[in-house]
């Protein structure tokens, strides 16, 4: 069965990567597979330890409970449980379970005969949470420059680490992933508003099709990307997104130490007019 | 196509390494774990001139006649031994003028003679040094400073600023004093001369360094702007820079304002910025009809300190060396004998609340 009738594909056997036929089953609607074990191991093993991590804190709050990093003197190396270790084992539990959820995906693509843009596009946000947690603080040589896992503390962190550098808005990385970020909302928001005001004809109407949908963006902005191009708009953007994220805070430490609006410096230097 | 494609990646990729650092870094842990209070820097940095001199020779006996009886015309240091006076006037020629000696400041033929501006201006400073280490202790604790703190050899100090010239009229190439890359302002498009509005001295200009709305909407009572918070900024990026530090050095970005989440180190610095108005204001202003043209500011102000004349891009100016100590003669009162206006005691501001210890904890939501 699936969910939805144009899901008639969807409980293919095959095309799993590991485990051949052992775990090609579902529960309910959900494929299991191989990768889908390993998810629910440790993602729950993370979220059991979080909860003990908190238990051992000062506070219940749910917007206060943090999970920190170890402190600076350990290093690469591991910290006692109490002091970092947990950070540690959870940011491990995480990278599995999410890794292992984009390898579901993938079997599920290969199922489905379709291509991996899916889990393409969630591994670049795989990639930018490895990069917070684990290539800079390889580089800064210490897992302490990871960020701390709860809800008000993560915020301060970024913005303690963006202070780090006296204005984080000059990090050029940092304009990228912004600048992408707003125009893949820009973007959502623009299809969204079109296709529903497509599908939603007053009372009586009919429902339009693409055509109006193409004629709609070409009267105002001259251009129409087309029903499968605003996908890929889209996908470019969000992933680009992610990419830049991840680039922006790699470079901050590992390859600048001062203040970003110094950065800049190197086009005032220019020999051309210096 | 292809070649072009691959010529401009290259291209860039150069240009991109260009601007990156990439010698070896250390890190230095300013807050607790988890707080992102932290500070990467380069191993090896080029500095500015930090050798600190040593002593012209082993410091004399502080026995003996006064040099205020020994000598004509001596109105600061007259309170030390002759032999000390010697050894200090010694010492500041090699830190003040080692290539112009004892003449820069004096008449050879009449060492007592005030004629040239420039030993009037470097009593004022002796001044301004004894008042330094006897009453800004909460600054520079018992490390003190000498003139080689700020001076390192130059007759002016590489880091001085003065007023700015008025702005533009109209909005042609009006930039409005800001969006200029200058080191005042840590290269940002912040305003340019932030340090006039806040360091002068002058209890009438100055403007209060706390830019904090307490209230969530504007009010008869507070109308704080956002743009009044960008000079601040500017203000605080100078600091910043000219410690070589960043800004959770002292603060905790998650609130600027509280103290019992900032670090030891904001007290310092709040001591430092009423340090340096005191000193613009009780001794480099006042020298305005000393000083010729050519040693003032575009508005005819004299050349005025702010953080980067003593620190130079160091936490504790010369890695925090204890040079003072060898120079008695730098830590008498300010006014061994009054020259002009009252002793320069300090302002007694309102402390500020005692900052956290050390190592600060999260749980301070």
């Amino acid at each position: 069965m699936a969910l939805l009738s144009f899901e008639r594909k969807y409980r293919v056997r095959g095309g799993t990567l590991i485990g051949g036929d052992l775990f090609d089953f579902w529960v309910g609607p959900f494929y299991v597979g191989f990768f889908g074990v390993v998810t629910a191991i440790f993602a729950s093993l993370g979220t059991a330890l979080i909860f003990y991590a908190a238990s051992q804190g000062p506070t219940w709050n749910p917007w206060l409970i943090s999970i920190e990093p170890p402190d600076l003197k350990y290093g690469l190396g591991l910290a006692p449980l109490a002091k970092g270790g947990f950070w540690q084992v959870i940011t491990v539990c995480a990278l599995v379970s999410f890794t292992s959820w984009a390898l579901r995906e993938v079997e599920i693509c290969r199922k489905l005969g379709m291509g991996y843009h899916v889990p393409a596009a969630f591994s670049m946000a795989i990639f930018a949470y490895f990069t917070l947690v684990v290539i800079r603080p390889v580089l800064l040589g210490g897992w302490h420059f990871g960020f701390p896992y709860g809800i008000f503390s993560h915020l301060d962190w970024v913005s303690n680490t963006g202070y780090q550098y006296l204005h984080f808005h000059y990090n050029p990385a940092h304009m990228l992933a912004v600048s992408f970020f707003f125009t893949t909302a820009l973007a959502l928001a623009l299809h969204g508003a079109l296709v529903l005001s497509a599908v939603n004809p007053p009372a009586g109407g009919e429902v339009k099709s693409p055509e109006y949908e193409d004629t709609f963006f070409r009267d105002l902005i001259g251009y129409s990307v087309g029903t499968l191009g605003i996908h890929r708009v889209g996908l470019l953007l969000a992933m680009n997104a992610g990419f830049w994220s991840a680039v922006c805070i790699v470079i901050s430490g590992p390859l600048w130490t001062k203040g970003w609006p110094e950065w800049w410096t190197w086009w005032l230097n220019l020999p051309i007019w210096s | 196509m292809r070649r072009t494609i691959a010529i401009a990646a290259l291209a860039s990729a150069a240009l991109t390494l260009t601007g990156c650092e990439l010698s070896p870094k250390q890190s230095v842990q300013y807050g607790h774990r988890g707080t992102g209070m932290d500070q990467v820097t380069l191993k090896k940095v080029a500095m500015a001139k930090d050798d600190v001199p040593a002593p012209p020779y082993d410091s004399p006996s502080t026995e003996g006649p006064r040099a205020g009886a020994a000598y004509q015309n001596v109105q600061v240091l007259g309170d030390v031994s002759e032999e000390q006076f010697t050894y200090t006037m010694a010492a500041i020629t090699a830190w003040v003028a080692p290539e112009q000696g004892c003449n820069y400041c004096h008449n050879p033929e009449n060492m007592a003679s005030d004629e040239k501006y420039t030993k009037v201006a470097a009593r004022k400073m002796l001044q301004m040094t004894r008042n330094i280490n006897s009453n800004w202790t909460k600054h520079v604790a018992t490390t003190g400073v000498t003139c080689w703190t700020c001076h390192r050899g130059n007759a002016i100090p590489a880091n001085y600023w003065a007023l700015p010239e008025a702005g533009k009229n109209g909005i042609i190439g009006n930039l409005h004093g800001q969006n200029q890359p200058l080191p005042a302002s840590a290269y940002s498009s912040l305003p340019n001369a932030s340090l006039a509005l806040y360091l002068t001295g002058d209890p009438k200009t100055d403007r209060s360094i706390r830019v904090v709305s307490d209230t969530l909407h504007p009010t008869k009572a507070n109308e704080l702007s956002v743009k009044e918070t960008e000079p601040q900024y500017a203000l605080m990026n100078h600091i910043s820079t000219s410690l070589g530090v960043n800004c959770t050095f002292c603060h905790n970005a998650q609130a600027f304002k509280p103290w019992n989440i900032s670090t030891p180190k904001r007290a310092t610095a709040w001591y430092g910025l009423r340090m340096v108005r005191d000193i613009n204001g009780k001794y480099i202003s006042g020298l305005k009809d000393v000083f010729p043209a050519h040693r003032k500011g575009p508005m005819g102000d004299p050349f005025k300190v702010s953080c980067a004349t003593c620190h130079q891009g160091k936490n504790k100016p010369m890695g925090g060396y204890k040079m003072a100590k060898d120079y008695p003669a730098l830590w008498g009162q300010p006014m061994a004998q009054p020259v002009s206006g009252p002793a320069a005691a300090p302002a007694a501001p309102a402390a500020p609340a005692a900052p956290m210890a050390a190592a600060v904890t999260t749980a301070t939501h």
